[in-house]
Order: C-alpha cells, then structure tokens, then sequence
C-alpha cells in the first residue's frame, strides 16, 4: 500500500506526462504481482468498492473529530478524501503494520456493509497521512491523478518491446490483477491467454495528407472515402465458449463504451468486426457532432435519448469475419469482402460508407472542397474530409508509414481578440500560454465582445513568446492565474483562431461553442476593430440553432 | 478590523486594545507590529507584514532593527531602540520584555506587565519545532495570551524537518539532470532550509537568486553556518542538478525559465494542502513552516497556563472554538493585514526589482 501511495503521490504533482510514465513503468517494473496489477487496474477505474462511499467516510472520521472543526478544515481542503487523510489523529498505542494493497483490494471486496467501516478505520489507523490519502482515493474510486487509461497501458507496454496498442488487443479479455500480463510486457512470459472471443482489434490510423504527398503519390494506388465527422468505433460480435453471442463496441482508444449505446449494440447479430463510424442518425440523415457528444461518456442511457438521438455506423472496414481475422488480407479484399457482408446483413443501423471515384489528385481535391457535389442528400454536411486508403495496404494497428492518408476540409477560422491569458503547466508555467478569445456583438451600449473559445496551442515558441509578453505589458486585471488584457477597439492583440466546427451551447455567454480551436496566426496587423463578429459564426450552425440564440 | 475592541472589563481589555493600526497598549502608550506608521511600535520580527517602515520610534530585537535596516533602509524609522531579550524595561505604566519566539532570526514574543502584576504576551509569529538558524521558543506564564493562528486548522501537523529535507535530496538523486529550484521566503524559510541541507550533509554549493543574498549574508555574519553560497548570477543550464533557491514568485516566473526544465519544490506549511501546493506551482511540495501547527498551538496555549486567549490571525475560528471547549475565554481579533506565512508579503519593490535585472538576457 505504502509504494502505491508513493506512486500516487508523485503522479499527482508531476505534471510531464514523459515523467508520469517513467514514474509508472518504475513502479510496475519493481513491484511484485499481484500488488502491480491491481494498482493497473486501480489508475485504469477497474476496481470498484460497494461499500465504500463519502456517507460512510464522513460517518468515520466523525467518531474521531470534532465536526465543527472537521467542517471547518473541510472547507478550507475542498477534498474529503484529502481532508480525512490529513486529519485522521494518529492512533495510539502500539504499532499496527500497514496493509498491502493486495489485502485492501482483497477484503474489502469481500466485505459486508457492515464489516467495511471498521476494516477502513484500521487500515486508517496503520497508515501515514500518504498511505491514508491513497487508501481513501482508492476505495472511493477516482484516483485524479492526471493518467489515463491509455498512459496507464503505455507506461506497462514501456517495460519492454511492447506498444500500448499490444496491450490493448489482449486487454478486455483479462481482468484484475492481470496475471501474466507484466511478465509478458518485461519479454518474460507468453502473451497472456484469453477466451475473450471479442477482442479489441487496435486501430489503424492515418497521417495527414501532405502537399509533397501529392507530389509522389498515385491515386490509382489508393481508394478514397469520406471521413465521417462522428467518433471512430469498432463493433466485435462473436460467439462465447458457451455458445452466448458476445457484443462490444469500441471507441478507437479500445475503451468499451457499449454500456452508451445499448440500442445499438443490442442489434448486433453476425459474427464479425466492423471498423467504422458512430453517427446519430435520423430518418435517414446524419446529425450533428453535437447530438453525438450528447450520447457520449455515459454509462448508462435513457430510453428518451435513444429514442430522440439514435446512432448508427457506417462501416469502412472490416477486420474479422466468422472468426478469421481479416487483417493481414489487402484494404481491396477487405472492402469487397464488407460491401457483401453489409448487402446480406441488411441491417437498418450499419451503413456502407461509399467510395469517392479518385481518378485524379484535382478531382480529388475538389469533392474536398465540395463534398455535396459528389455525395447525395444533406450528409454532406458531417463529412470532414476525405480519407486515402492504400488498396494493397494490411489493416496494422497504429500509424504505419505510407498507408493511408486523411485530408482533412480546411477548418474555419475566425478572427477573433486576446480578452484573458492563463498560466500554462509544467514546462509552460512561466508562460501565459492558454487564451480565451472573444469576437463582437452588438449590445444595448455597442459593440463588445463576448468570450467564444479557449486556445491552447497553435502557435510556434516564438509566438509563444510574443504572446507572453504581450499579456504582461497589457495586463489590467489579474484574477489569480488569469489575466485580463486590453481589448479595446484600437488596443489588443487578434488572433486567427482555427477550428473544427461549432456547437450550439447552453454553458457559454456566446451560446456557441467550437471544437478544437487552435491559434492560427498572429494579426499584429490588425485592430480589434476589425476582429469578426459574433454573426460570422452563428452562420456556421443550422438555422434554427442559430435563431434560438439570437 | 471588523470585530470592535475586545470589551473592556477583562484583563486582556485593560491592557490592550485595537485601534486602526493594530494592537495597542495605552497604559504603554505603543502599538505591536502597526500595519500603518504610529508613533511609537514594538515589532516582533523582520517579516514585512509585522516589520513596516516608516514609524516614529521601534523598539525590537537587534537582529530585527538590522533586518529593518536591510530592507528598508538606515532611515526606517525615527529612532530605534534594542530589546534584550528577556529584560525587562519600563515603557509608560507598564513593565514590558521581549523572549525568543522562534520563527526566524531575531523573532520575539512581547510580555506586558502591569503595575497590578497581569501578564499579557503578545505570540508574534511562532513555532515549536527546532530550527538551526534561531533561539527556541521560549514558554512564558500569562493571563492574557495573544496567539497567531496562522495553521490554526486540524489538518495541519508539520512532519519533522528531516523528512521534508530528504524528499528534496531524494528528488535531486532521481533526476540528476534538473535543476533543483526550491521557492522559500527570503526571510527565515531560505536561511533554515540550508542549514537544514547542510545538517543533513549536503555539502554541495547552493545557488541563490539575487532576491536572497543580502539576508542570507546577514545570518552568516551572525554567527550562523550556511556552507557555501554563491548567487546564480549569469549561470543557467550549467545548475542542471544542483539545487537553487528563489522567493516563491519566482517560481513560475520569467527568471525561472534559464533553467530549462527544473523540478519546482516549494518550502512552506500551505503545501500541506495538495491544492495549495498545486496553486503554487510546486512539483516536489516540501512541507517546512516557520509557524506552529495545530498540535504546536494547542500545545502553547496549554503552557501559558492563560485563562484568557485572543487569536489574532489567521484560522482564528477553529482555534477560539477548540479555546472554548477547554474551559478558556477565546477571541478572534480578526486582524487584517498579516500575510500568510510571509509569502504574500516579500517586499514588492525589491523582488520587483530582482525580477527586472535577473529578467535580462533570461529570454532567449
């Protein structure tokens, strides 16, 4: 218990993520199983505690501490996990010896609801004020301590010759403490053995279609399809041991986010693994990425939001069919071998995603620009961009050199004015380096501006730089972290702000939100006068979204 | 001040009460620590929070009038007096002597008698854990005890000294290659973090930014042994695995990035707090206080053998509520302008100035 609170404790405050991953694969390399798997599972949310909830916390430390004074401190700490750990007297008496996470994870799974509080309070008892803080965080779930799931597998994957993505392929078939899985990871052991009959299948991905790509490339060599503007999925159905059809849907980070889309997975029934795109489709016509975001990160769904937002896929791949993993096999056999599968599955939510004829690199280029010309109906609308899939290319997880290409449509961008800069972390924190930037719009007394967006990165170290200074010679308010810079009509600094796509949102003054802005340009050049006005972008959202909020 | 004097009719009342500035002893005539110029003032130690500049007459500990000098120049106030500690000396009606308070060089708590023989101390700032760079606190008997509370939450237990130094030394082993910048007040925090490394063996130079020079020679020339300082000056990616000290601001300052990528530690109780610690930018949280913690204040207020507590500032609440429980007349004071643990309160100007000229040259 006392390493992995040391562990903890070190994540919590290191904000590099190469030193987080330094931390982790230490730990994994120098702990024994199966105290190192179950702390895998504790960073990855794999182990859950019925019976260890705030209530029953709060319960405790009350036995031992004045309530005023716990309020109190509680309200200065603003973490009751952090708040306990720190309070928690100091117990009398001799030395208890302090458990080891394997006798933590051990009992208190095994524990009845009226057996868990005392085991806590002695585990409370024998640690120190670190290993309490752990304890607590553990037991509650919720480490926050800055690591992913993904930085997680990639810090085992670090112990040897492995990548991430080979974890991921083996990782929904095991379960905690994961035996034999680190000793595979330090090149010790097999790869571990699973009956998962539905495994992730780690995802290829592609690089950014460059203008020298264009140069020495052949689109004969390539088929061409659009890149849908929905989350990337992988749908696995197959039959169990037992003869049970097993369904499971994917995101592209080998997540398992079937729990979201129950009215989806549920329809599942073929034996195969579909690469593609989850949309939210309706009569016929895909929606909005924001009607997709609404159905994303939950754990569970109501029937009202499946009914209104239901989703779809519109397959791209596939790479497992009757249990004969299709991935060595050329893009060319596998798309022939999808068009058949979908035309005999018939099925009302998969869809077929089509093919963009590629005779040449201008034709090409413009269903880029166009995609409505070369697509029927309104879809066109979520189309991203086109994807280049080599035709004799296997399907290999991760980003292979020289396979397939995405190219994106241009992003909007907007010319937006520098309102507030915030410190940045870790190697940035010296800078200024995350802006909230706002565009016009008319209001009773003129024009002012209204906080559209936040940008983060974009911009080179030299701008960086500029930026920094700019923000210190032009501070007129300082809210802790946060500065307020002049933005005035003649006085501020513009920046092109490049984006994704907008939102409608309820949470923003705007009303608007974008994805994925990035500082495109500095406009050193030109007033804030002259920035955009909140009209350039309400255009961008349907009609009726953009009534509501004028 | 928002709360209205302590009511008249106590002990502690007869004594002391509250005007604008701060503490004030009528029958003496002076104020303790002013938070704006008085008369006549008693001030406590060096911290620029208690120790301001510009009153008529200051009477103080003589490191303290030299710390004043330091900082504010020969002219900081109209005329100075030295307080031996533990002498006692006539001001006005009352008897008034000063005794080690234990927070940093030259710190003293204030003990008011009067003719009718009532004790009152005035705490200052205070702690009860060892520190190589100034007198132990002293515990003295009284009525009236007027405490900080500066720690005043159940929450903070300050570890021993040694652990928190060996963090530090750990860290620097582990990551060879980065410059160690540890942000520690000028004042007291700077000086006792060395000489703490140094008791820990650390034998290495330490490298200090120019905000810290001046006070760090004046513990040397009293007598205390830091090892060997040199200021980093021009240096910068060369102190890759040595250790740096700085004010806290600097931290996450433009002075800071010559360093390439150090590992921030920050020397104070707030980081106690993981929150805190964050807020302030520390990586390597290093928990060192020059206050007492709430195991120290309950400690203290139990030796005075005082009936009667004022908490001056800080977590005034939690301290006078725990007061009452044990039986004890407790006030807060709710005094407002005394900084936390002195790292609000780094003189502006000079660290300012520190700032400009370490600022050259720092950008490329």
């Amino acid at each position: 218990m006392q390493r992995f609170a040391a562990l903890l404790d070190r994540l919590s405050f290191e904000p590099r993520r190469s030193a987080k991953l330094a931390l982790m694969t230490d730990y994994f390399r120098s702990e024994s199983d199966p105290a190192r798997g179950l702390a895998l599972a504790a960073l990855t949310g794999g182990l859950s505690f019925r019976h260890a909830k705030p209530a029953m916390l709060r319960a405790l430390v009350a036995e031992r501490v004045d309530p005023h004074l716990f309020e109190l401190s509680y309200d200065f700490v603003g973490d009751l996990s952090e708040t306990i750990a720190l309070i928690w007297p100091a117990a009398g008496g001799g030395e208890i010896a302090p458990p080891d996470l394997p006798e933590v994870v051990q009992r208190l799974q095994q524990a009845g609801r009226s057996e868990a509080p005392g085991m806590i309070a002695e585990w409370l008892d024998a640690l120190d004020e670190t290993g309490r803080w752990a304890l607590l965080k553990l037991v509650t779930g919720g480490l926050r301590v800055g690591v992913s799931a993904r930085l997680a597998k990639t810090a085992v994957a670090a112990l040897g010759p492995l990548q991430a993505d080979d974890i991921e392929q083996v990782w929904h078939g095991m379960s905690p403490p994961y035996d034999g899985l680190f000793a595979w990871a330090l090149g010790e052991g097999e790869p571990p053995q699973t009956d998962d009959p539905v495994p992730f299948r780690p995802a290829m991905l592609a690089h950014p279609l460059e203008p020298r790509d264009m140069e020495v490339l052949d689109t004969a060599d390539f088929a061409a399809e659009w890149k849908w503007d929905g989350i990337r999925v992988q749908a696995a159905v197959s039959a169990g041991r037992d003869g049970r059809l097993c369904r499971r849907l994917y995101s592209r980070t080998g997540d398992d986010i079937s729990g979201a889309f129950p009215d989806l997975v549920e329809t599942l029934d073929f034996d195969a693994a579909l690469d593609g795109e989850l949309l939210v489709v309706i009569d016929g016509k895909v929606q909005s990425f924001n009607a997709l975001q609404q159905r994303l990160n939950r754990k569970t769904v109501s029937a009202k939001m499946m009914r209104e937002l239901p989703a779809a896929i519109r397959a791209y791949d596939l790479l497992a069919l009757g249990g004969e993993d299709l991935r060595e096999r050329p893009f060319r056999e596998r798309r022939a071998m999808l068009e058949q599968f979908l035309r005999q599955l018939d099925h009302p939510r998969i869809d077929l995603s089509p093919l963009v004829p590629s005779p040449d690199w201008d034709a090409l280029a413009k269903a880029r620009e166009a995609p409505a010309d070369h697509h029927e109906g309104e879809d066109a609308a979520a189309i991203e961009g086109l994807m280049l899939k080599r035709w004799d290319a296997p399907y290999v997880p991760g980003r292979p050199k020289g396979q397939w290409y995405k190219w994106k449509r241009d992003p909007f961008r907007v010319d937006a004015v520098l309102m507030y800069a915030q410190r940045g972390h870790g190697k940035r924190s010296s800078y200024y380096s995350d802006y909230t930037f706002g565009v016009w719009r008319e209001s009773g007394e003129g024009a002012e501006l209204v906080p559209v967006g936040k940008a983060y990165f974009g911009f080179t170290d030299e701008e960086l730089l500029e930026i920094d200074r700019f923000v210190r010679q032009n501070t007129i308010n300082r809210f802790g972290p946060v500065r307020e810079v002049r933005h005035e009509p003649q006085v501020g600094l513009v920046i092109e702000v490049a984006f994704e796509g907008l939102n409608r949102s309820t949470r923003h003054k705007s009303g608007v939100a974008m994805r994925f802005p990035r500082v495109a340009r500095l406009r050193w050049d030109k007033p804030p006068a002259e920035a955009d006005r909140i009209e350039a972008l309400l255009a961008l959202l349907p009609q009726d979204e953009a009534a509501a909020i004028r | 001040m928002r709360e209205a004097s302590p009511s008249a009719g106590t002990t502690g009342g007869d004594v002391l009460t509250l005007t604008a500035a701060g503490l004030y002893c009528p029958a003496g005539g002076f104020h303790i620590d002013p938070v704006r110029p008085v008369e006549r003032a008693l001030v406590t130690h060096g911290h620029a929070d208690h120790a301001r500049p510009g009153n008529g007459a200051v009477m103080a500990s003589r490191e303290t009038l030299d710390i004043m000098a330091i900082r504010y120049g020969e002219d900081f106030a109209g005329a100075r007096q030295e307080a031996v500690p533990g002498e006692a000396v006539r001001i006005g009606d009352v008897s008034v002597s000063f005794h080690p308070a234990g927070h940093v060089l030259g710190s003293m708590q204030v003990k008011i008698e009067t003719a009718r023989g009532a004790r009152v101390v005035v705490s200052g700032d205070y702690k009860r854990q060892p520190d190589p760079t100034c007198a132990p606190f002293e515990p003295l008997d009284c009525e009236v005890f007027v405490t900080e509370a500066t720690f005043g939450l159940p929450v903070f237990r300050h570890p021993p000294v040694a652990e928190e130094i060996g963090k530090l030394l750990k860290s620097l082993s582990l990551f060879q290659g980065r410059t160690h910048l540890v942000g520690a007040y000028s004042l007291g925090k700077a000086q006792r973090v060395i000489a703490e490394l140094r008791a820990a063996g650390y034998e290495r130079t330490i490298y200090l930014h120019g905000a810290l020079e001046r006070l760090c020679s004046y513990y040397r020339a009293q007598g205390i042994a830091l090892g060997s300082l040199e200021p980093v000056g021009q240096r910068a990616k060369e102190l890759a695995g040595e250790i740096v000290l700085c004010p806290p601001g600097q931290l996450a300052d433009r002075w800071a990035r010559r360093f390439g990528d150090p590992v921030t530690a920050v020397a104070s109780g707030w980081v106690r707090v993981r929150a805190r610690a964050r807020q302030r930018g520390a990586e390597l949280p290093l928990v060192i206080s020059d206050h007492a913690d709430w195991d120290g204040l309950r400690e203290t207020v139990a030796e005075t053998g005082a009936g009667e507590i004022w908490v001056t500032h800080g977590a005034e609440e939690a301290l006078v509520h725990w007061c009452r429980q044990q039986g004890l007349a407790a006030r807060p004071l709710n005094l407002i302008g005394y900084g936390d643990e002195g790292d609000a309160a780094e003189p502006a100007g000079r660290v300012e100035a520190a700032e400009t000229t370490a600022g050259i040259g720092s950008t490329t």
